[in-house]
């Protein structure tokens, strides 16, 4: 018998059906990756093996068999019985996943003696052993922190462990890495794959990023809109995709190991926008001092796009914000000439929502003075289409348009006080594949047109190579790499962007697998 | 976790120091003759003056706050045209009515009006959590519907009208408690219990409505999060999960909330020592202003300022023991 079967499973909320039709099965020890954009329902899959939609309204019908047990059936004691001890699952947002009360040992303690007789202080060594197991060190004291005192990683590494503490047979793993930064990434997915090959258990994997599925798993279901797309061999799906959809979506990744196009804008000798000399941005005082940028030096270029990459905790962010003049250096010159905009991370709230997409975007014009308010209408009803949005929609509110069209206004906004230099901060990062792609086209050839130039902060590597002619690699408030694009990704000088580009999800299986024993040596250096 | 102490209680001898500023100058810098109304409406002019005299009202405001301020910390003399009258620290001044001691005055009253508080706080937070916590437990069904219909009821009534209807039901009908007389806990605890029983009931049942509100919205919201739906993955039962993982963070804003009120409580609960004849502070603030006796007044505002700021230290210490990020902010 299989440890998953999945028929027929459908969940609706309330008239949005979630999932329609689904099915598919997992043997025992088999690892299965559940692969699709926002709303594909992949989520709501993996929450219904464990009964996760019980009493929240939702509607599951369909039948589900996890371990032997009947979810759609079972009462609630042995739901329970089920949850944690045979089928135990990982979450997205490690800090908010964890109880912030109580100390990280203490919790997977009481998870164990859920399905343990035990006492508590064997229940307590249990913990530390898991700890221990999924390489927190210094286990018998780091398990008496509470969750906050650990980092991203370490977080995920917790919860990890309390998975592991019951020893179940599957493992479901909800975008358990899409909140860490991608060398924490590479070490959480190599963790999960160890432990998979040393306890024989199964791994649902569920994830929007198809390199982190080719890295762990063996097959891959890709879902679209609640319905399966594709099945089969990771090896297969991603390297010869038979389905329109999966191809498409492939295609829409963007790849670090490809050069870029170049770009026909960009000139050594352009007209330079922004200098900054030596900046750097101390936050707080006295003892508390942190230099979240320390020294960074760099110009921009009339039409060239300069990538910044770098972790979370770099000075990406805080570098951006002050070639934009959001924030004064404390110290160091930075020289601007040019009208700077920025385009922010999150779509959602970066608009207000109280207000139609037209005032927001008319914002700058009003600002710059402008009272005509026919001639603001017009010149809105042009940014809109000239960001590929519909004119009419100027009366329309954030709520009523998706993320990729939330930051096409982010980016009409930006454009409406006509700047020559736009600084992107993570404007992709929250968007699904298929329109990061979109969006990304559309700066592109928005450069092209009005010869802006852009600096491009971003944390994923990958989208940076797509979009950069120069690159500068951040770490630690510092500019540790700087350079041209092919340059860095293909010839990287510094161990940091090294170590970086080697924590990158492979798309290829096979490559994956040749690179996971590279960052082990790299690790072992 | 010393340092957050220190900044905590640092802070709170700031907010009172700035209470007292403001409070000595709403009262002795508003317009209106102070020697006059000290005197009473009687006095001649001479007696103004003389009073005038005796109460320095001729210095400089800096120099009356500063003397103000000595006697709160050290203690001061008062000429009484005859004698010296020393008024020990801490010292809120001379009663205008009596020339009695504001502190022994304000002492005298606390321990009626300290019984009724914390009677009624405990009574007020079993109840209201209760009722917000088997709100939640019930949601969705009709024992919730009703509990919200008469918890906003409960916010509605005035102690007054509740006061009364317990007193018609409870002594003048079914003569199960008797009217209200105030013992004090020294005397005899149980009558003071006894007595006592009446007020708290009622004042109890008026506070209760707004924490079992704010309990079940915050419970709802901390049952939503994140780290609840993880234990509830892990097959942590339901009972666990709202009495471990829930109430924990759900507790917090009910017992901020609890340290304002129990705080302002220490300043009189006109109504319900009024309704029941307690003789408390209230009553005194009441009488105070009617007579526009000024120390009492001043007095009495510093006491109940100290209260609340006290409570609301004591309030944010406990958060801080439950939740160690809250040091780190």
């Amino acid at each position: 018998m299989s440890l998953v079967e999945v028929s027929d499973l459908s969940i609706s909320f309330g008239d949005v059906r979630a999932v329609d039709g689904l099915s598919f099965s997992l043997e025992a020890g088999g690892a299965l990756g559940v692969v699709g954009e926002s709303g594909s329902g992949k989520s709501a899959s993996a929450y219904a093996l464990l009964g996760l939609h019980r009493g929240t309204g939702a509607k599951v019908s369909g039948s589900i068999r996890v371990a032997g047990v009947d979810v759609s059936a079972a009462d609630d004691a042995e739901l329970r019985a089920l949850r944690g001890a045979k089928a135990a699952m990982v979450f997205q947002d490690p800090l908010s996943s964890l109880d912030p009360y109580y100390a990280v040992g203490d919790q997977i303690a009481e998870v164990y003696r859920v399905h343990n007789r035990a006492s508590r202080r064997a229940a307590r060594a249990r913990a530390v052993e898991v700890l221990d197991r999924v390489g927190i060190p210094d286990a018998a004291r780091r398990s008496r922190s509470r969750p906050h005192e650990f980092s991203g990683g370490m977080r995920q590494r917790a919860l990890i462990a309390m998975a592991l503490a019951c020893e179940p047979q599957l493992l479901i793993a909800d975008e358990p890495t899409t909140a860490l930064d991608v060398t924490v990434q590479a070490q959480i997915l190599d963790l999960l794959h160890d432990l998979r090959r040393e306890t024989g258990m199964g791994l649902l994997l569920v994830t929007h990023d198809v390199g982190v599925a080719a890295e762990s798993v063996d097959e891959v279901l890709v879902m679209q809109s609640g319905r399966a797309v594709e099945r089969g061999p990771v090896g297969e799906v991603l390297v010869a995709p038979r389905e329109p959809y999966t191809k498409a979506l492939l295609s829409a990744v963007p790849r670090v190991t490809e050069p870029r196009v170049p770009s026909d804008t960009a000139a050594d000798d352009g007209e330079v926008l922004v200098e900054a000399d030596g900046v750097r941005q101390v936050f707080g005082r006295g003892k508390s001092a942190l230099a979240a940028v320390d020294g960074v030096s760099l110009t921009v270029r009339r039409g060239e796009t300069l990538g910044v990459v770098g972790e979370s905790g770099s000075g990406k962010t805080t570098l951006g914000r002050m070639l934009v003049g959001l924030l004064e250096p404390t110290e160091g010159r930075l020289t601007r000439d040019a009208r700077v905009q920025m385009v922010f991370q999150d779509p959602v709230s970066s608009l207000n929502p109280r207000r139609s997409i037209g005032e927001s975007v008319a914002d700058p014009l009003r600002a710059s003075g402008q009272r005509d308010g026919a001639a603001i209408r017009a010149r809105v009803r042009d940014l809109l289409a000239r960001v590929g949005l519909d004119p009419d929609s100027y009366d329309r509110y954030p709520h009523e348009f998706s993320g990729g069209q939330r930051q096409r206004v982010g980016i009409a906004r930006a454009l409406a006080a006509e700047p020559e230099l736009i600084v992107c901060d993570e404007a992709v990062s929250a968007l699904d594949v298929t329109t990061q792609a979109q969006v990304t086209a559309l700066l592109a050839e928005l450069q092209r047109e009005l010869g802006l130039a852009l600096v491009f902060i971003a944390h994923d590597l990958a989208v940076v190579r797509q979009v950069s002619d120069r690159v500068a690699v951040m770490r630690q408030g510092r500019i540790v790499e700087e350079g041209e694009v092919d340059q860095v990704y293909g010839d990287p000088q510094d161990p940091y962007t090294k170590q970086l580009l080697a924590a990158v999800p492979a798309l290829d299986p096979a490559l994956a697998a040749v690179r996971r024993a590279a960052r082990k040596e790299l690790a072992a250096a | 976790m010393k340092w957050f102490l220190l900044r905590r209680l640092g802070g709170a001898l700031f907010v009172l120091l700035a209470l007292s500023v403001v409070v000595y100058a709403a009262f002795y810098v508003a317009p209106g003759n102070v020697a006059q109304i000290a005197c009473g409406p009687r006095c001649s002019p001479a007696q103004v003056a003389q009073v005038s005299e005796q109460l320095h009202l001729g210095d400089p405001l800096y120099t009356q706050y500063w003397h103000f301020l000595q006697g709160l910390f050290a203690g001061r003399d008062y000429s009484t045209g005859t004698g010296v009258l020393h008024c020990q620290a801490p010292c809120l001044g001379l009663s205008y009515q009596s020339d009695q001691q504001v502190t022994e005055l304000i002492l005298a009253k606390l321990p009626a009006t300290a019984s009724l508080a914390v009677g009624a706080f405990v009574l007020w937070m079993l109840l209201g959590v209760g009722t917000g916590l088997l709100s939640v437990w019930r949601r969705g069904r009709l024992t919730e519907r009703v509990l919200t219909w008469i918890t906003l009821a409960g916010m509605a009534t005035p102690v007054f009208v509740i006061g009364l209807l317990l007193i018609i039901v409870l002594v003048t009908a079914l003569q199960i408690l008797p009217f209200p007389d105030y013992v004090p806990l020294t005397e005899d605890p149980e009558q003071w219990a006894w007595n006592l029983l009446l007020p708290w009931i009622s004042l109890a049942l008026v506070s209760a409505a707004p924490y079992a509100r704010m309990t079940r919205a915050s419970m709802m919201e901390t049952l939503a999060e994140d780290h609840v739906r993880t234990f509830r993955a892990y097959g942590v039962g339901e009972r666990a999960l709202v009495g471990r993982h829930a109430l924990r963070g759900a507790l917090a804003p009910v017992i901020a909330l609890g340290a304002l009120d129990i705080g302002s409580m220490f300043g009189g609960a006109v109504l319900t020592e009024s309704l029941f004849g307690i003789p408390g502070v209230g009553r005194e603030l009441v009488d105070a202003v009617k007579h526009v006796d000024l120390p009492v007044v001043v007095g009495l505002v510093l006491v109940t300022g100290f209260f609340v700021v006290l409570a609301n230290a004591v309030a944010d210490i406990l958060q801080a023991m439950a939740d160690r990020r809250v040091v780190l902010a």
